[in-house]
């Protein structure tokens, strides 16, 4: 599996907000067990989309010096769910950015339908930081290669 | 000027909102890490809402030291910190209860510095 949990920007309005989409598909195949007979998008996966949205947000505004590691959820809260066919757009603003990290906040929408609510939080590391090695990557909001998705939402507008 | 009770208030309202206490976990005494449970990480969320909260810009490391008496800093002998070590903490953390730690400086009660009220002092040092 891929650790892509946002298909395209659709907006980007450096260092104020972004916002991204995600299609949920049946071809996703956890979502045969997430769950049997009810497929749903598990909101673990929607914190992570919203963490890539409002990580590259973070990222861009300091020209992707840093690794921008998830660090806290302080807060989310879902309100519905997304099923197969839905698309979700993810809605970031940056609330805080410095040296140390940055905060951002995230709504999820389908259509007028509000999904899911959250504020998180990120640190900096430096590519030579000791710490960062222990570091699941998976923790990683970004690295070089998942950039590839703002050049896809590029793409996608046929520019 | 906020009134000591009213930047205590805030402060409280702060830690309860970041490491998801209730109003009365968070005492003017409470450590911060061994009292609340916060985590490195957490110091950086805290540091958003004061700034937020208070409408003031807190530097990095001002409020919350990083590296304090580290192995390497030559403030540190047999598991304690030295003169030189107390002299560096009183000049890095003044709103902190340096004296009541100096009576027995282990280097593992570092950590018992932080608390609500060194939080309220420095707040109100900015203000």
């Amino acid at each position: 599996m891929r650790w892509y949990w946002v298909d395209k920007f659709i907006e980007f309005n450096s260092g104020v907000s972004a916002k991204a989409v995600k299609n949920v598909s049946l071809a996703e195949e956890h979502l045969h067990d997430h769950f049997p007979g009810f497929p749903v998008m598990p909101g673990s996966l929607m914190i992570e989309g919203m963490a890539q949205t409002g990580g590259i947000l973070l990222g861009e505004h300091n020209d992707f010096e840093h690794n921008v590691i998830l660090a806290k959820v302080p807060k989310v809260e879902f309100h519905s769910w997304a099923c197969p066919g839905d698309q979700l757009i993810y809605s970031a603003t940056l609330e805080d950015a410095r040296d140390e990290g940055g905060s951002v906040k995230v709504a999820a929408t389908v259509e007028d339908r509000l999904v899911a609510e959250a504020e998180i939080v990120f640190v900096h590391l430096s590519s030579d930081d000791p710490q960062l090695s222990r570091i699941d990557q998976k923790n990683f909001v970004f690295r070089m290669n998942l950039m590839d998705i703002l050049t896809v939402g590029k793409a996608g507008e046929g520019a | 000027m906020a009134s000591d009770e009213e930047i205590f208030e805030k402060v409280q309202e702060t830690l309860v909102d970041a490491l998801g206490l209730d109003d009365d976990e968070v005492t003017p005494e409470a450590t911060l890490i061994e009292d609340l449970g916060a985590e490195s990480i957490d110091f950086l969320d805290i540091v958003f809402r004061l700034e937020k909260a208070f409408d003031i810009k807190i530097p990095r490391g001002e409020l919350f030291p990083e590296n304090l008496a580290s192995a390497d800093s030559g403030f540190v002998a047999d598991g304690k910190v030295t003169d030189e070590g107390l002299a560096q903490l009183r000049e890095k953390m003044p709103h902190a209860d340096v004296d009541a730690f100096a009576a027995d400086p282990q280097v593992s009660k570092i950590p018992d510095l932080f608390t609500v009220n060194m939080i309220c002092k420095f707040i109100g040092s900015r203000l």
